[in-house]
């Protein structure tokens, strides 16, 4: 459990940004924190983000996740500590003000108008217009032929780009959602919890449209709550819990399986195997839950040995 | 393998063409049908037939331009109506408003005796200032639109006739028949322009250009792209960084501004307002939108839409009087077609939102 904590100050310290040539990140976090009324949903929490690196979050249900990417979107502001956008300090007034600044997300509920056509979706708040003055109109066939071969060009092939988008899958939307935020030239890709709602498969798709954004030269956020689903595509692991950060680790320096146990806490698991026995739970569930506890409390073992 | 679907994967259409197995063919017809004012449109052409058949004077040119003039009066405030309904938001406050349009530019001329016209661009102000206010308060309280402009429906009610009898000591604002400017202005918003020998009010072109313009903002504009979206979902929205905020007291002030065409209509129509009137008017306004098509709940209608359910409105209104009917049948009318338009509307957004 106590594998090698990133250190924020020696992060990448002799590597440059491979686009603006400065040696800054993209995007760094020091100590934010956030509350709402008297509700600390968030406090010192600090990371990274830098040009084709994915980033992930971690944390459980109202670990604060959503809540950390959306003061990085714009839609909250932090009251802690401060945010940087390639080494100058920002605080955004808006989503507009984030996007302006390459920063796009895809929303845990994908900020799509459900009744609206597929195109005019993709186009929302950043639509195309030829014409002049007063009489600039939409380019609408342009408008739809983009979204067609874009969406092609992450492997959606769309029945009609006049559909509602509401009529599409969850992982059709999701795809919807991150090709948008690629085709708008975003720097920072922030994906909140894209895999939660789908299938094996469908988390698979997504999950590859990750590595392309990283290989296109984005930064990624990638915030779940699946270290399954973080570990193979991630390079920074965030670990959040109850608003705090718990841990903050470079892929080479930790296992899947120390993920895990961190995340679900070995202490927590065997009291829930407890009392699921005690409740008279289903003898196979009670027996799984056990199995976990045995090897969470197997790899805590290991790690500390290690360390020691 | 960079990219997979996340479809079953189609069979390589052999045509290379974009036909799709799962699409179906959609005809024209079945198109027009996914339109949100198809139900309207069926509901116009059955009660034009209705009464072309009960009423021998229905189908006579100037009976036609009566029934025009009638829906026109509705119509030019369903244009604004239908649009911020669209954009998820209701204005109670539309139909006094109309009134206080008028009556500021007839009190304002008549008390200081300037030309009628300082009056007319004064009421535009104040129509576009109210659609403001009511904007204004919407976004910074985040209450409903029925509770905020319930509240200013009842305040210009009041102001209406208490600032009447202040100022012209009456509930009717006095007459501003004989004073400058009142030809041109009568001219402007009441007049009549005669095509092929009839007569037809020049408020039903004004009505047709208000929708066509309506219509090319709604679905060819980036700004139609942001009503929709206000309607459909404002958070969403927010997020991917439309102006909510401007675009939502933007049609506020659009629902002004028709208030204030036809304010300045029934003003020099005549050269007099009765400051009680407008009161309910605001329903009518509301159910042209939804016979029309809209949606009460944002996101999804028409500017056509909203145009046709006045058409109906004014075919109901005008069809029962030359059928020579008890005009006490309107009112049943216009609640039938409420309810039947609503629930085609309820069918629509059911199939657009379920799979
Ligand atoms: N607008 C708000 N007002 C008050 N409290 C809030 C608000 N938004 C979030 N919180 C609280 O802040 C905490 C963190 O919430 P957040 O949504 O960031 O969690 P999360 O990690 O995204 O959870 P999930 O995995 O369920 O999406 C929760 O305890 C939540 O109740
Ligand atoms: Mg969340």
């Amino acid at each position: 459990m106590n594998a090698k904590q990133i250190d924020q100050q020696t992060l990448l310290k002799d590597e440059k940004d491979p686009l603006t040539h400065t040696p800054v990140h993209l995007l760094s976090l020091d100590g934010v924190g956030k509350h709402y009324g008297n509700i600390i949903a968030l406090r010192d929490v600090t990371m990274a983000v830098d040009n084709g690196r994915v980033t992930c979050v971690l944390g459980d249900n109202g670990a604060g996740k959503s809540t950390l990417i959306k003061i990085i979107a714009g839609l909250h502001q932090h009251d802690e500590g401060v945010l940087h956008i390639m080494g100058t300090e920002r605080k955004f007034s808006s989503p507009r003000d984030a996007l302006d600044a390459g920063i796009a997300t895809v929303y845990q509920d994908l900020a799509v108008v459900p009744l609206m056509p597929i195109w005019r979706n993709f186009f929302l708040g950043s639509e195309l217009t030829t014409g002049w003055g007063p009489f600039k109109s939409m380019d609408v066939q342009k408008m739809k032929d983009i979204t067609l071969a874009e969406l092609a060009a992450m492997g959606i092939d769309l029945r009609d780009v006049e559909q509602p988008i509401g009529q599409l899958s969850g992982g059709e939307r999701q795809c919807v959602a991150i090709a948008r935020a690629v085709y708008f030239g975003a720097k920072v890709l922030i994906l909140d919890e894209p895999t939660a709602a789908l299938g094996v498969k469908q988390s698979g798709v997504v999950l590859r449209y990750i590595l392309q954004a990283r290989d296109r030269g984005l930064g990624v956020i990638f915030i779940t709550h699946n270290p399954h689903h973080a570990f193979p595509v991630g390079d920074r692991f965030l670990l959040l819990k109850r608003g705090k950060s718990i841990g903050y680790y470079d892929k080479k320096d930790v296992t899947l399986e120390e993920l895990t146990a961190q995340m679900a806490g070995g202490a927590e698991l065997a009291e829930l195997a407890h009392e699921l026995a005690e409740l008279g739970g289903h003898s196979d569930v009670v027996q799984e839950v056990q199995a976990e506890v045995a090897e969470v409390a197997e790899v805590a073992g290991v790690s500390s040995q290690r360390q020691g | 393998m960079a990219s997979t679907t996340t479809l079953p994967p189609a069979p390589a259409s052999k045509s290379g063409s974009r036909s799709d197995e799962r699409m179906g063919r959609r005809s024209p017809f079945q198109k027009l049908l996914g339109r949100p004012e198809v139900g309207a449109l069926v509901g116009a052409v059955v009660l034009f037939i209705f009464f072309s058949l009960v009423s021998s004077t229905f189908l006579t040119p100037s009976a036609f331009s009566t029934v025009l003039y009638g829906s026109s009066t509705i119509g030019i405030m369903a244009v604004g109506v239908a649009l911020l309904m669209i954009g998820g938001e209701f204005d109670l406050s539309a139909g006094v408003a109309v009134i206080s349009s008028a009556l500021t530019a007839s009190l304002f001329s008549w008390y200081f005796s300037t030309n009628i016209w300082v009056g007319v661009v004064l009421a535009l102000g104040v129509s576009l200032g109210i659609g403001f206010i009511n904007g204004y308060i919407l976004i910074k309280t985040k209450l409903p639109s029925f509770i905020v402009t319930l509240a200013t429906f009842l305040m210009l009610t009041g102001l209406n006739l208490a600032l009447t009898r202040a100022v012209g000591g009456s509930v009717s604002s006095p007459s501003i028949a004989t004073m400058d400017g009142f030809a041109s202005a009568r001219a402007i918003f009441a007049s009549s322009i005669n095509i092929a020998g009839i007569e037809f009010k020049n408020t039903i072109f004004i009505w047709i250009i208000l929708v066509a313009v309506a219509s090319w903002i709604l679905l060819r504009t980036k700004v139609g792209n942001w009503i929709f979206a206000v309607g459909g979902d404002a958070n969403a929205a927010r997020a991917v960084g439309v102006p909510v905020t401007k675009t939502k007291i933007g049609l506020f002030m659009a629902v002004g501004f028709c208030g204030w065409i036809l304010g300045m209509h029934n003003l020099f129509a005549f050269d007099a307002v009765q400051s009680g009137e407008g009161v309910g008017n605001e329903f009518l306004y509301i159910i042209a939108a939804v016979i029309g098509g809209c949606l009460l709940t944002g996101g999804y209608g028409s500017a056509v839409g909203g145009a046709i359910g006045a058409f109906i409105f004014g075919m109901a209104n005008k069809g029962i009087v030359y059928a020579q009917w008890n005009p006490d049948w309107f009112k049943f009318f216009l609640g039938l077609m409420l309810l039947l338009a609503t629930i085609v509307n309820l069918i629509v957004k059911r199939r657009a939102e379920l799979k």
